[in-house]
């Protein structure tokens, strides 16, 4: 900056800013970070790489996964629907999109556990063809849908707001069929937006906990996800154990994140 | 766009889908919502009366009830405000000044949305846990923090860091620096510049971040539950209330004490459309 500043409280705003996010996250993130290593690397490499640890990895990060690209084609379908078509109670519908991020984890939790146990409005429909959600890696599944939705939705409701119309009137002047208006050219102007979408729900999902353990059943090397292995570990007094796997799954998240990112710009630079 | 078709060109095709495309997935999106949304909401209040009412308003007045209650309030009471004000203030030299590092300050805002709950109370544990950091010296002290209420404000207030904050500063960004200029050379004191000028051109926003962390603070489940210690009656907040009735095979003191949550998300979300409605959805928000 190189004129002094007429607008006053710089000074006062940036030292109460600094010493709350020195305190309240950057202090505690750095704990996290150097805790493990009082085990030394070869204890924390221990540590993550027990047998328990990779499936509960495995299993927080490919529920994640298939969650999010569940999302996805849901996430779009509700979007268009919202954005593009106007129907009575559309508003009201559109409202309620954001239940899942208002309504705490463990309320979601325990209501889906009681949806879908065998004796639940969804779960006795599920029981009669052979399929158990309750305590099951499905109910992991089902839970992260749940909270994951709303990211989806709500990346690309903007987005298609500002969709270029004339774009698809030129196709669908040129003879395109409107499936191959949608095809060729919204989708493809779409694709950032429903990465992004896809990037938000899955780093949501990794971390979720609350609505996950209540329908999950937990059972080691089966159900048991991530963080609750953290939370185990904790019980147990291992600290240096909880804060390894922490870290590692913090890790794991800003490199696919970061990765996500890279992807998102190089297609948005793209030209149509 | 004209219907019409001038001889010689090709017919126009659509722009939009076909009528009955369109009733198909205005259809199935309903659908979707209320197997997704509707349902989940709606089995709470139905199994918290499963019994009736009577048994709805005992288990609300349960002593450990009330106690969970209160915690909560007070939790959000400490933590709400405290996220306000360095929300604002982040927002002020975020939004109204340029300087080297902001982007780098705006990343560690943003921060603990990409933290999972039960790591944002692991950090806590980390610092200030019998095996902590600091835990042993504030031991001799005499001062407890995790699994006593400050670790839960503390988990608490790490998870909501970010609402207030990110809602405020796109908007304030936008807004940019003239009004209040214009103000000071009008002769206003600094203070009076941000009350009068400042405060209104931000408050719909203001209270749009407030009224997500509040509902989040309210509602935490994964970092408190990490800090908490779970003694009943003391550390218990309402969530962590809903476990352990649950896990106590006490249903319908489960789902009452969900159903209490569920109205706050449905307030939460009325009075957020509200605000939508008022000002468009800001930038930031929940996402």
């Amino acid at each position: 900056m190189t004129r002094r500043s007429a607008l006053p409280g710089f000074a006062p705003a940036m030292s109460v800013t600094m010493a709350w996010v020195g305190l309240i996250v950057l202090l505690p993130l750095a704990s996290l970070a150097a805790r493990p290593w009082t085990m030394g690397f070869a204890g924390v490499w221990h540590s993550i790489s027990e047998p328990r640890v990779l499936a509960a990895l495995r299993l927080s990060f490919g529920a994640a996964t298939l969650a999010a690209a569940i999302n996805v084609p849901l996430g779009l379908l509700i979007a268009w629907v919202m954005v593009r078509y106007r129907f009575p109670g559309r508003n009201l519908a559109d409202s309620l999109i954001d239940l899942p991020l208002a309504l705490p984890t463990a309320v979601a939790g325990i209501a889906l556990t009681a949806l879908f146990s065998r004796r639940g409005w969804i779960g006795g429909w599920l029981a009669l063809i052979g399929v158990k959600v309750d305590y099951t890696p499905l109910g992991i599944l089902v839970a992260l849908i749940f909270v994951g939705l709303p990211f989806v939705v709500r990346t690309l409701e903007p987005v298609i707001v500002n969709l270029p119309l004339d774009a698809e009137e030129a196709a669908a002047t040129l003879g395109a069929s409107r499936g191959q208006t949608i095809w060729r050219v919204v989708l493809p102007s779409l694709a950032p937006a429903l990465l992004a979408g896809f990037g938000a729900a899955l780093a949501r999902g990794v971390g979720e906990y609350g609505s996950v353990i209540f329908i999950a059943g937990n059972m080691p090397m089966i159900s048991e996800i991530a963080p609750l292995l953290i939370v185990i570990r904790l019980e147990q007094l291992d600290y240096a154990g909880a804060a390894a796997l922490g870290l590692v799954m913090l890790l794991v998240s800003f490199v696919i994140l970061g990765l996500l990112n890279l992807l998102q710009a190089r297609m948005a630079r793209r030209p149509a | 766009m004209s219907e019409q078709v001038l001889p010689g060109l090709v017919p126009l095709a659509p722009t939009t889908e076909r009528p009955l495309v369109r009733t198909s997935l205005i259809v199935l999106t309903l659908v979707l919502l209320v197997i997704m949304l509707v349902l989940p909401m709606a089995i709470v209040f139905v199994e918290a009366f499963a019994h009736g009412a009577t048994a709805v308003l005992r288990a609300i007045a349960d002593p450990d009830a009330v106690a969970a209650i209160e915690l909560t309030l007070i939790v959000a009471a400490i933590s709400v405000p405290l996220n306000t004000v360095c929300g604002v203030a982040a927002a002020w030299c975020i939004g109204r000044f340029r300087f080297r590092g902001r982007g780098l300050l705006v990343t560690f805002i943003e921060l603990p949305f990409s933290v999972s709950p039960v790591i944002s109370g692991l950090v806590w544990v980390l610092l200030f846990g019998a095996n902590g950091w600091l835990g042993a010296w504030l031991d001799r002290l005499g001062v407890r923090i995790i699994f006593a209420v400050p670790g839960l404000v503390l988990a608490t207030t790490f998870v909501t860091f970010p609402f207030v904050a990110r809602t405020l500063i796109p908007l304030m960004q936008d807004q940019g620096r003239d009004e209040e200029e214009a103000a000071l050379t009008l002769g206003a004191t600094g203070w009076q510049t941000f009350w009068r000028v400042t405060v209104p051109n931000i408050r719909w926003a203001l209270l749009y971040g407030v009224l997500l962390c509040n509902a989040r603070a309210m509602g935490e489940f994964g970092a408190v539950s990490v800090v908490s210690g779970h003694i009943r009656g003391v550390t218990m907040t309402m969530p962590l209330q809903v476990e352990a009735l649950f896990n106590d095979y006490d249903w319908v003191g489960a789902f009452t004490m969900a159903g209490l949550l569920s109205l706050l998300a449905l307030v939460t979300l009325v009075v957020k459309a509200a605000l939508e409605w008022r000002i468009g959805r800001p930038g930031g928000g929940w996402l």
